[in-house]
């Protein structure tokens, strides 16, 4: 067996880039979402189709990137 | 690889596939560690054992790294002897396996390397996977005390702080170093509070790596760091979160640079970020 029919692109979701990879290993569809900064999966899926893998990981991922605050930086008490 | 500090501890993607031999008859063991625990189960290198990095390289009671019993369980169950190769991989341009990696050379293991690339390059290169869990023969593993010059803790960073004898590597996103977020996008917040050991570089774990997951070139490593002022003549602490991004910059520096004294701080800021009192500095990284 080899992974076959790679697929490799870049969304925003949920506010936050990410990388969507997919490919099919015997018959079956993977599917990972990882943040591209700094590079860790937030969510995988698989699936007898790529669309049912990456929508599946999609989903999941955009739940999870929605959830992450962006906080206003606090004032450097080192300054 | 030959321009490298320790090329010897750089394997590449071709030499494992022409090497797949002897990690079936168990001359060499090859390990598979993941980011994400479930990818070995789709299928890895053919003869490939897989180590969950939460499960079976950290102790699951203590906040710890494993113990010297734990090791010798972990190798000697893998069929790993002392004088056996140990070559590992895994996903995310190899990032936890560097965090085995790590703790290999911890408990004195002699040749352990890494596949170049990672996980990613080999399936971009449609090489075969499997399946099928390796099966090794167990042994009896003994492994040595621990190094204790490849680690550091708390009171070690705090000194470096108050000294500035030591440069301080901040590996995480730009975004956690600053303060803007606390853990990376879409995984849990585990501190109580944004931005980075004071006197830190922000020197990103991933900019090591080329596009297909393989290290840059020495020259290009070199120049990130020294453009930081992280220079060979002074000691280095490279951290991040929770240890296992810093694990993989410990790596470069060390192994592909060279640099004598280089340590990798495992609490990370999920320990400095919720100490009470702890200094912070937040904000972008400064030129």
């Amino acid at each position: 067996m080899k992974a076959e029919e790679h697929e490799k692109r870049r969304e925003v979701l949920g506010g936050w880039e990410a990388e969507i990879v997919s490919y099919r290993i015997g018959e079956t569809f993977y599917c990972h979402v990882n943040n591209v900064s700094p590079g860790a999966t937030v969510a995988r899926a698989e699936g007898s189709s790529r669309e049912e893998a990456v929508n599946a990981a999609v989903s999941k991922a955009r739940e999870r990137l929605e959830a992450t605050r962006r906080r206003k930086i606090p004032a450097d008490e080192q300054d | 690889m030959t321009d490298y500090a320790h090329p010897e501890t750089l394997v590449s993607t071709g030499w494992v596939e022409d090497n797949l031999n002897k990690i079936a008859s168990g001359e060499i063991a090859l390990v598979e560690v993941d980011v994400d625990t479930k990818a070995y189960d789709e299928g890895h290198v053919p003869g490939a054992i897989g180590w969950n990095y939460a499960t079976q390289l950290a102790d699951t009671v203590t906040r710890d790294i494993l113990s010297k019993a734990q090791v010798e369980k972990l190798l000697g169950e893998a069929g790993i002897t002392p004088e056996t190769p140990v070559i590992l991989y895994g996903d995310n341009n190899n990032w936890f396996a560097a965090w085995g990696f790590w703790q290999l050379k911890i408990y004195g293991h002699k040749d352990v390397r890494i596949m170049n690339g990672g996980r990613k390059k080999w399936l971009e290169e449609k090489r075969t996977v499997s399946k099928d869990a390796a099966k090794r023969k167990p042994t009896s593993y003994r492994a040595k005390e621990p190094d204790a010059s490849l680690r550091s803790f708390l009171p070690e960073v705090q000194k470096a702080v108050e000294g500035r004898k030591a440069a301080l590597v901040d590996v995480r996103s730009p975004g956690e170093f600053s303060g803007e977020i606390l853990s990376p996008p879409g995984l849990p917040e585990t501190c109580q509070r944004g931005g980075h050991i004071p006197g830190a570089r922000s020197i990103p774990w991933g900019k090591a790596c080329n596009e297909d997951g393989t290290f840059k070139s020495v020259d290009d490593l070199r120049k990130l760091y020294e453009s930081e002022g992280v220079t060979q003549d002074k000691p280095v602490i490279a951290y991040c979160r929770i240890g296992e991004r810093s694990s993989h910059s410990w790596y470069v520096l060390k192994y592909l640079l060279g640099y004598k004294d280089v340590r990798n701080y495992d609490g990370s800021w999920t320990e400095w970020g919720n100490l009470v009192r702890a200094p912070v500095e937040t904000g972008p990284a400064k030129s």
